[in-house]
């Protein structure tokens, strides 16, 4: 029942797309995460409101919407109001789609994590002269990591599943794959449920590979 | 901006948004009715009752929604023989069958671990008197555990309505016509892509503002015991 005639090759290539798709969301969503964390803590209003304006919004649409949006309407609306025309590549449209979604769900992470260093550490560090920049690569970021990672680890794990949405925009990643091997095989049972059972894997990594980090980021920490 | 489009084109996407409306409550409804007893399976001592619920949870949390819609709306056709024979294979054809079956069975999982954080966070002193005061097991749960439980997951079961909400766009790529749908099938008939896109995104910020809305002040009602009576009065 397994046997889906050498399409095995091609949900592994499906496999490799999905995790680079994956990896550089994650990494994209991670930076506008920061920034929009920045935003949110700011003392100007304009960049508080729209750190405020992005996290409501894109928390409140469909991923799949966003996609479409961004890979049909993006170059039509370019091409009618600048009349530059962009060929969008599928890879580039979709990690940054992905990444531009789930940087809404990690500003609130990062938000989360940075009120909840103590405000001691932040006046320590002011007092023995540090700037900006040391303060929050020395002092912030270190301590931000623990509380910051998982929330970040459940932002990665729906992430992951929401890269098979970008099967839409005719990317080869594990999920179009497994469509076109259930096309050619007829046996679409099979082939869905081995690509379920893939990503089914790659959660179980995930989880694993989170527990470690967990455990690195706390490493500071007594425990009881 | 071509706002003729949109004008013309709002019945038929509001149509849509009645169709996004019916598969929430639907799903919502249906997967809650199984989440309940799932939750307390997931909480019982017997193994055999646990473990089954686990892997359904951990199944269906861990793979992709597209990925189920498309095992039991596609994948169901390798058994088409098999689910004639049973008589099943008229719902299994059916593209609102498999959009409900598939959306029902993902947020059952959801909800089901959401209720099992819920049980599991409930003081065990409370669970200690309802034993003093003489009630069985059924009456316990009844009275005590489940709306206990409720009210401590009410704001993750928030969130997991908004998601499923959310998710109802996935069926519109099994031919089902809620927003994304007709959004869709109005963008690749009039090449109005972002206009089309945009109005509905949001009329889906209009849904899962109306949802959080409403299930904030479910919330609000649900915790006036937690509330200062100094609120109460002003």
């Amino acid at each position: 029942m397994m046997n889906i005639r050498g399409y095995g090759w091609l949900l592994w290539e499906g496999v490799r797309l999905t995790v680079a798709v994956g990896v550089v969301s994650m990494a994209i969503a991670m930076l506008l995460g920061l920034i929009g964390a920045w935003g949110k803590l700011s003392d100007s209003r304009i960049t508080r409101s729209m750190a405020g304006v992005y996290t409501t919004v894109i928390r409140g649409v469909p991923e799949l919407v966003i996609i479409l949006l961004v890979y049909y309407g993006v170059p039509t609306l370019l091409i009618d109001i600048a009349n530059v025309s962009i060929d969008f590549n599928p890879f580039i449209a979709g990690v940054l789609t992905i990444g531009f979604i789930y940087g809404a769900f990690s500003t609130e992470v990062f938000r989360g994590s940075y009120l909840a260093v103590s405000k001691g550490q932040i006046e320590a560090a002011m007092a023995v002269g540090m700037n900006r920049s040391q303060m929050f690569f020395r002092i912030l970021l270190p301590q931000m990591w623990r509380f910051a990672l998982p929330g970040l680890g459940n932002v990665w794990m729906v992430l992951i599943k929401a890269t098979a949405l970008v099967s839409v925009i005719q990317l080869p990643e594990l999920m179009r794959n497994a469509d076109v091997a259930a096309r050619s095989t007829h046996k679409p049972f099979t082939c869905y449920f081995i690509a379920s059972l893939i990503y089914l894997v790659i959660t179980i990594v995930s989880l694993t590979i989170q527990q470690r980090a967990e455990v690195w980021a706390n490493r500071g920490v007594r425990k009881v | 901006m071509d706002i003729a489009i949109i004008q013309e084109n709002l019945p038929r996407l509001l149509q849509g948004a009645v169709v996004t409306v019916e598969l929430t409550a639907a799903s919502v409804a249906i997967g809650l009715c199984i989440a309940i007893p799932f939750a307390l399976m997931r909480v019982h001592k017997n193994p055999l009752l646990r473990i089954p619920v686990y892997l359904f949870n951990f199944y269906f949390r861990g793979t992709p929604l597209l990925v189920q819609i498309f095992l039991i709306y596609y994948g169901s056709g390798q058994f088409q023989h098999f689910l004639t024979r049973i008589g099943a294979w008229t719902f299994f054809r059916d593209a609102w069958f498999c959009a409900i079956l598939s959306l029902t069975l993902n947020t059952a999982a959801y909800t089901s671990e959401i209720l099992r954080g819920g049980i599991e966070a409930i003081p065990y002193g409370e669970i200690e008197a309802a034993r003093a005061c003489g009630m069985s097991g059924f009456l316990m749960q009844r009275r005590i555990v489940l709306p206990k439980a409720f009210r401590l997951a009410w704001p993750a079961y928030t969130n997991e309505v908004v998601f499923l909400l959310q998710a109802t766009s996935l069926v519109s790529i099994i031919t089902i016509m809620d927003i994304t749908g007709v959004a869709r099938m109005i963008a690749s008939r009039s090449f109005a892509f972002y206009e089309v896109y945009i109005t509905a995104a949001v009329l889906y910020l209009i849904l899962v503002y109306g949802v959080l809305f409403v299930f904030r002040k479910v919330e609000y009602r649900i915790s006036g015991h937690l509330r200062s009576p100094s609120l109460i009065v002003s």
